[in-house]
């Protein structure tokens, strides 16, 4: 196991009479890109920002690079690199003197292994924005503001960078281009990556595991397979045989296709096997959780699914 | 390399950047114009006035004591403006998040208030070497004395501008606590008259603060011995004026980072939103 970037335990935060936190654990390692997911109010921007030293907590034991947040120094921030979100900040500035500046503070910190800051047209040129260099940060449109952002949490070259929401407002190829970002600076610089996000499909595609925040607790931690196996354990086949519809759920999909075609052959039409979504077993995970809380319970029940083979109804 | 010496060195190159980028944006040449017209034009209209038991012109011994309430208010105002909208825009946090950030960012602020002050001194001195005679009567020594107050002035009145801005929470704090008592005490400081013609307890307060003391320190280096008369007990307290002005700015540097600071401890991604949301309800 390599060394751990972050490390937590039983972290607790509580405003007035209500615990947002309540005994979080959690464990990085170098080089891991963590997804934490969960409902709005869950505490997941509260976690983010006691781990980033910006928010001093109740309770717990927090390690982040080896040195609790709360009192680390201005070395330990050269090392921490955080996307924060676009606000309106520094419109008068053109983007690469932007850059430029804050790149300036992390010169101190330079080695032969990390050196830095990163260089503005290398930098420019890795989110996208070499043709906006010398616009004004006001002129920019929200997308490209956001690949500044981006710019900015990256330009000391960071061994563990924060990334809350980071591609809230992108289009689809914003996104790609982001998620290429992503695996670059986890596969050339071995950075550590911590992100929040509401798009589970971005979940699923960057990170290495995912962790679900709910109630104040890590409620789930794994990788989306392990999760979705977890939850319902099942996949769903689909097919038609003489023009009826059919589903079944199984933890071997493979077994029962064969099985399938064995029994009935030439009878088998329009196959479809489709794995529990990572939506499914978030889904399920946040309201799993919510009934544990003796909250009323709203909805489906959980895991709708049941081993029969049911008959669909013909349309 | 000091680490923390590198960002107070990259703080000042930011202030000069701040600074350009200011005098290219229209808001901030109109705010310096209408400012230099509006006191041009109240001395030039009172420019035949000549004081009374003296014989300088109203705009001669007014002048000193516009520059050092302007020097002042800039001082003041500037940096607590500049901080509550800073913080409520996110670009205190972006400081906050590089390696010693914060320092570079003060530096930059007090780079950029001192380096703010150079055309508010332009528009009214260009203007009045051509419109009034004789402003300077003590010649190079005099503009030596001249600057070195107003070096002084600033270091005791950007401090201050910046607890104000860390302590308030929106822009009309700023208002209510650095605007308008300075322009109260621009009133009560013997700016455009002299101060003995208020009532005794006015003049005592006027005296704790800086701005009627960066007036006298103007006036002395600007106007003849003799306009002596005209200052409170009938000379001039130069020596009193670098000590009043002094004692605020070691008060000031001493306190700033501290307050400073506990701002800068509350500052977080969430406080930035919540400020954003509750200034959004304010204006819509």
């Amino acid at each position: 196991m390599s060394e751990a970037v972050i490390s937590v335990r039983d972290l607790r935060m509580r405003y007035g009479t209500r615990d947002v936190l309540d005994g979080v654990e959690l464990d990085v390692r170098r080089g891991e890109v963590i997804a934490l997911l969960g409902p709005n109010g869950a505490g997941k921007t509260t976690t983010i920002e006691i781990l980033e030293g910006f928010r001093s907590r109740s309770g717990g034991e927090v390690s982040v690079l080896g040195v609790d947040p709360m009192v680390a120094g201005e070395e330990w921030r050269a090392g921490v690199g955080i996307v924060l979100q676009s606000w309106r900040d520094h419109g008068r500035w053109t983007v690469r003197a932007l850059l430029d500046h804050l790149g300036r503070y992390y010169l101190p910190y330079s080695t032969p292994e990390r050196r830095r800051p990163r260089e503005v047209d290398e930098l420019l040129a890795t989110v996208g924005l070499a043709d906006h260099a010398d616009k004004r940060i006001a002129k920019l449109s929200g997308g490209e503001r956001r690949r500044l952002d981006v710019a900015i949490g990256i330009v000391g070259r960071p061994e563990l960078l924060f990334l809350d929401e980071p591609t809230a407002g992108f289009d689809p190829e914003a996104r790609r281009d982001f998620h290429d970002i992503v695996h670059a600076l986890v596969d050339l610089e071995d950075t550590t990556i911590l992100l929040t996000t509401h798009n589970l499909d971005e979940a699923e595609k960057l990170a290495d595991r995912i962790l679900i925040l709910s109630g104040g607790r890590i409620v789930a931690d794994g990788s989306a397979a392990q999760l979705a196996r977890e939850v319902a354990g099942k996949t769903e086949v689909r097919w038609t045989r003489d023009g009826e519809r059919f589903v079944h759920a199984t933890d071997d999909a493979t077994a029962f296709v064969r099985e399938l075609f064995a029994q009935y052959d030439d009878g088998i039409a329009e196959l479809e096997v489709r794995a529990t979504t990572l939506e499914d077993t978030y889904m399920a995970m946040v309201r799993r959780h919510e009934d544990h809380d003796l909250t009323p319970t709203r909805g489906r029940p959980a895991a709708p699914r049941t081993d029969a083979t049911r008959q669909e109804v013909q349309r | 390399m000091n680490p923390r010496t590198h960002a107070i060195r990259v703080g000042i190159a930011r202030g000069w950047t701040e600074a350009k980028l200011s005098l290219r944006a229209p808001d901030d040449i109109a705010f310096y114009l209408l400012w230099g017209i509006g006191v041009l034009a109240f001395l030039f209209v009172n420019r035949g006035m000549e004081v009374e038991g003296t014989t300088l012109s109203f705009p001669t011994l007014a002048m000193p004591g516009v520059l050092g309430a302007m020097v002042i208010f800039g001082g003041v105002v500037g940096p607590a403006f500049a901080l509550v909208l800073e913080r409520e825009d996110g670009t205190l946090l972006r400081a906050k998040a590089a390696p010693h950030g914060m320092a570079g960012y003060v530096a930059g602020q007090a780079t950029l208030q001192t380096l703010g002050v150079i055309p508010m001194l332009a528009v009214l001195l260009v203007p009045s070497a051509f419109l009034f005679d004789g402003l300077m009567h003590r010649g190079a020594l005099g503009w030596l004395a001249v600057a070195g107050f107003l070096a002084l002035g600033l270091v005791a009145s950007i401090p201050i501008g910046m607890i104000i801005g860390s302590i308030a929470r929106k822009p009309s704090h700023v208002s209510t606590w650095g605007l308008l008592p300075v322009v109260g005490l621009a009133f009560v400081s013997g700016i455009f008259a002299p101060l003995s013609g208020l009532w005794g307890w006015v003049q005592g307060l006027a005296q704790v603060f800086p701005m009627y003391w960066l007036g006298v320190g103007m006036r002395w280096a600007f106007l003849p011995d003799e306009a002596g008369a005209l200052e409170l007990g009938g000379q001039w307290r130069v020596l009193e004026a670098v000590g009043v002005l002094g004692a605020w700015a070691v008060v000031g540097l001493v306190l700033a980072p501290i307050v400073l600071r506990r701002m800068a401890r509350r500052e977080s991604g969430s406080a930035v939103e919540s400020r954003m949301h509750e200034r959004m309800q304010r204006v819509g």
